[in-house]
């Protein structure tokens, strides 16, 4: 018996993640009496422990280990650094808002850790079970997040529809890849490349596996026709935990729909593409039709995210490099301005008054014109108006869509692009032009909040002036 | 031509970020936002002027290029430069500017530095959409204009305000995303965003066609062209006044801007097989439109309408050219209605200003725009009579006036082109003059109207001088249009080649 102990270096961060987190999940049930804030701190060290060992290690070559079922290259090192980024924004912002709402314990952060960990081991799969393994740690973790509000009916729905819906997906995107299994009798992503491109194995079964699979990730990024939990589960949820879901799980769900689609399967681009059109479409009209009569923000940015993942698809139907580069440019851009919407309800949230209808907004310009300014660059950044850097997000993938010869999927783009800034604009014309209801200053919860508001939303500002940067970035992981 | 430093860079950011200082140091302090902002105006108006003492008359080339890479994964680049038909443009910009600022000091009491702040930054921006060479950066301009104004006429306009300014909006936004689809698919096939590889590169017919139609979207909603003008009456009654000058001396003239330095150039097989199109819609806007205007009631509505008769001109101007050449085979016959376009938009830029500033006096007095509210202003404010009357006179193209060059140049060349476009076009000394006049009548003479009137006070020091600067201007083109026409010879020349060059 030949035992080959596997190359453990390059799981090191997922390694030292996964042991904090279990540490902090322990630790908590005895610091949390004496020291309030030990588990936030402990969670917000480990994150950039862990950002910084990426860092570190930053690799461009392609590392595989683990018998073949978790890679790292320059990808999955870029995803995991905005996975990091994004979270400790998250998890700055949930604070506030936990304490105000009576729930800040320990379990929100370390559940938190698991579904971050999960996410991890998404982004570096390189085999069927890895990234099977990975989606679930994630999905278990986060039914736990918003399940947590046990008193809260709307909390508790939501959790249900999450459940019930996701089981559903797990269970066809698990039936689609045991067909590939069954037709190429491989579960690693690279094998199973090699036979599907060699025209090795039944295109039949396999056709029916991508169906299977697309469906299960239409569901997991809420893509149209599978978006209905998007809505329920973005309004029921605690605004700290739509934050949550709202950004980088969509970094994770890209990564695996690279993985399966592109790294694994791009000998049926010829059937999978067609699919992607319908649910890139149907997302982008819908997303936006709908939004339009929402009057709960939260509500509003579901189905504007709804359509954003409209878009995101746009980058893998063009099934170029640039193309793939493109859409992962989108979803990074998606999940830092998604942080900053959800971060700037949280900041003018107050106990017991969500500030999450969108006539809360009314007047905040009388009441703060700097969060007003800041409103109106998140508002516009999603809207794609330049200069900020949501623009250039469309712009990239309605040129590779352009390129790969879909003209007419990018004036569908851009129409619904346009019916788009109706419901932003609606806000923006909210914030400035009404008059507020209630008179006087109204501030930030912490001065803590208005500052990583400002960050975050500033942040749109400065990237779309110089959007060369962060498109490096996406576009050299990718072709490299 | 180039100066030792980069004067367009110069006259894009520097009203911006004063616009950002006055946005964040202003709060709470209207006299520093006022004084800052004037004197921002000032000092770019200045710093503009070097673009004409130093501007090289005998080229076509792009003058005070500055190019940097911006965004080297798409070749995006940050490409400025400019020629003898977008300089005057920027001059317009950077002086009405300063009438703009100067013309708000007293009539906003509501946050004044936002509004301040949003006209500085509108300043840089439009100077911004004048001077970009690359389409990508030309776009980015061009929609971050939106959201100022935006701001501007939904927060200061009038009672409709909100209804107005979205339907700006997403008139505006609807019209240049497909623009923005060409500029995409131009990239596509030529690799580069830069508007003159654009002018350079051969194209099919049928994507010329479908290339020009985006553009015109774009353009014909910006002029505005009649069918799609409906916005601007609505925009322009909302907006404070300063919100409506720069709407009509600047942001009208994008579209007019658009057409001479995209469409013509990129599309030029395309504008030849639908100039019939453009020169029709032309001929609405400058008949139609102006009978429109007529029955009017409401001051800035009329010279809203006017606008957009007016605006016609322009865009009949620029398209009669290939009429001309297949009639006369003449080239050089077609720039005088090229060169008649562009004076027209710059002359309607000063006259329209004028119109909309004046009415804007009269509106800080008495609160209303309806003509019938007034009567024999004149009596009472007799410097302001004879203000409004001039520029009246030079909104219906008064000989001597800046507004007749412009016009009389396109209907010259349009008579040379086709008699019947000549006689359509010609209606507007009449149908023009008589809105024009009719309103200054009603408005101006008679005997005073109702005790209101009686207790308007004349012109303060402050309107007079920005009437008396706007009154100087429009004579002085009038009478000497020369300096102006002379700016862009070379640049009209080079484009008549490019637009009668097959591209095939």
């Amino acid at each position: 018996m030949n035992f080959v102990i596997p190359d453990f270096m390059p799981a090191v961060p997922e390694i030292v993640l996964l042991a904090l987190a279990s540490f902090i999940l322990i630790a908590d049930t005895v610091w949390s009496k004496r020291y309030v804030n030990a588990t936030y701190y402990a969670t917000q060290f480990t994150l950039l422990l862990v950002g910084v060992l990426i860092l570190a290690s930053f690799t461009t070559d392609t590392v595989v280990t683990f018998d073949q079922s978790f890679v790292r290259d320059a990808f999955a090192d870029v995803l995991k650094i905005f996975i990091v980024i994004v979270s400790l924004g998250v998890f700055l912002f949930s604070r506030e808002y936990l304490k105000q709402n009576d729930f800040y314990k320990g379990e929100f952060f370390t559940l938190g850790l698991f579904a971050i960990l999960g996410m991890f081991v998404m982004v570096s799969s390189y085999n069927f079970i890895t990234l099977f393994v990975g989606l679930e740690i994630m999905s278990l973790a986060m039914y736990a997040m918003i399940a947590m509000q046990r008193d809260s009916s709307k909390a508790t729905e939501a959790a249900i529809k999450y459940f019930v819906l996701g089981a559903l997906a797990t269970g066809l995107l698990l039936y689609g890849l045991s067909m590939i299994y069954g037709a190429t009798g491989s579960l690693t992503i690279p094998e199973v490349k090699a036979i599907v491109e060699a025209g090795k194995a039944d295109s039949v079964v396999l056709a029916f596996g991508v169906v299977f699979i697309v469906i299960g990730l239409g569901f997991k990024l809420g893509a149209v026709p599978f978006h209905m939990w998007v809505p329920d589960v973005y309004h029921g949820s605690p605004t700290a935990v739509t934050l949550f879901i709202g950004a980088a799980p969509k970094i994770a769900a890209f990564a695996i729909v690279y993985r399966l689609l592109v790294d694994g399967l791009p000998g049926l681009v010829i059937d999978w593409q067609p699919l992607l059109i319908i649910m890139a479409v149907l997302s982008m009209v819908v997303g936006t039709v709908i939004a339009i009569a929402q009057t709960n923000f939260k509500r509003l940015l579901a189905y504007s995210g709804i359509a954003h993942i409209g878009f995101l698809l746009l980058g893998f139907i063009a099934a170029t490099p640039e193309g793939y580069s493109a859409a992962m440019f989108y979803v990074l851009v998606y999940a830092l301005t998604s942080v900053a919407a959800f971060g700037m309800i949280i900041a003018l949230a107050r106990t017991g008054f969500e500030f999450d209808e969108i006539k809360d907004f009314k007047g905040l310009n009388q009441r703060n014109p700097w969060l007003a300014a800041m409103m109106l660059i998140i508002m516009f950044s999603m809207a794609g108006i330049p200069p900020f850097i949501g623009f250039y997000a469309k712009l990239v993938v309605l040129q590779e869509v352009i390129t790969a010869g879909f003209v007419w999927l990018a004036i569908v783009g851009v129409v619904t692009a346009v019916a788009g800034a109706f419901y932003y604009l609606r806000v923006v014309k909210v914030m400035y032009f009404d008059s507020a209801e209630v008179e006087g200053e109204l501030k930030a919860t912490t001065k803590e909040m208005a500052v990583a508001v400002s960050v975050f939303s500033l942040a749109l500002l400065v990237l779309g002036l110089m959007p060369a940067w962060l498109m490096s970035v996406a576009y050299n992981s990718l072709l490299v | 031509m180039s100066l030792g430093y980069p004067i367009l860079s110069t006259l894009i950011w520097l009203p911006i970020i004063a616009g950002l200082i006055v946005l964040f140091a202003g709060r709470n302090n209207p006299g520093f936002a006022k004084w800052f902002s004037l004197g921002a105006a000032v000092l770019t108006f200045i710093l503009s002027l070097p673009l004409y003492v130093a501007f090289d008359t005998t080229t076509s080339a792009m003058q005070f290029v500055e190019r940097v890479s911006w965004i080297p994964q798409y070749n995006i680049e940050y490409f400025l430069g400019v020629d003898g038909l977008s300089m005057p443009l920027v001059l317009l910009t950077t002086f009405t500017q300063v009438l703009v600022i100067a013309s708000a000091w007293t009539v906003i009491k509501d946050r004044v530095e936002q509004y301040m702040g949003a006209f500085m930054i509108m300043q840089g921006l439009m100077i911004g959409v004048f001077t970009a060479l690359d389409s990508i950066l030309f776009y980015v301009f061009w929609e971050a204009l939106l959201i100022p104004m935006f701001i501007v006429i939904g927060k200061w306009g009038g009672p409709k305000r909100v209804y107005a300014t979205l339907k700006f909006f997403l008139y505006t936004f609807l019209g240049s995303v497909f623009m923005l689809v060409a500029f995409l698919y131009l990239f596509f096939q030529s690799g580069s965003f830069s508007i003159l590889d654009f002018h350079a590169m051969p194209i099919g017919m049928t994507a010329q066609i479908l290339i020009f139609l985006a553009f015109l979207i774009a353009f014909a909603v910006k002029i505005p062209m009649f069918p799609v003008h409906t916005w601007l009456p609505d925009a322009h009654v909302e907006a404070p006044t300063a919100g409506s000058v720069v709407l009509a001396a600047i942001m009208l003239k994008m579209g007019g801007y658009g057409f001479v330095r995209f469409s013509l150039p990129i599309t030029p097989d395309a504008s030849m097989t639908l100039d019939w199109l453009i020169i029709g819609l032309s001929l609405i806007a400058i008949v139609y439109i102006a009978f429109v205007a007529l029955i009017q009631t409401d001051m800035k509505k009329l010279v809203a309408y006017s606008s957009i008769a007016h605006m016609g001109f322009v865009t009949l101007g620029i398209f009669l050219v290939y009429s001309i050449v297949s009639k006369t085979g003449d080239v050089q016959g077609a720039a005088l209605g090229m060169e008649g376009a562009m004076v027209q938009m710059i002359s309607h830029g000063f006259i329209s200003g004028a119109m909309f500033l004046a009415i804007g006096v009269l509106y800080d007095r008495m609160h209303t725009r309806e003509i019938g509210a007034y009567g024999g202003v004149v009596n009472t404010m007799p410097w302001f009579g004879f203000f409004a009357v001039l520029f009246a006179m030079a909104n219906a193209g008064l000989p001597g006036t800046s507004g007749f060059v412009g016009e009389f140049m396109v209907i010259l060349s349009a008579f040379k082109a086709n008699v019947w476009f000549g006689v359509l076009a010609a209606t507007t000394l009449i149908v023009g003059a008589a809105y024009t006049l009719w309103m200054i009548k009603r408005v101006i003479f008679g005997s005073v109207a109702n005790e209101e009137v009686a207790k308007l006070q004349d012109l303060n020091r402050r309107e007079f001088a920005i009437m008396a600067t706007l009154a100087f201007v429009i004579i002085l083109l009038g009478v000497w249009p020369n300096p102006l026409l002379e700016v862009m010879h070379s640049s009209v020349d080079n484009l008549l080649i490019q637009a009668t060059t097959s591209k095939l």
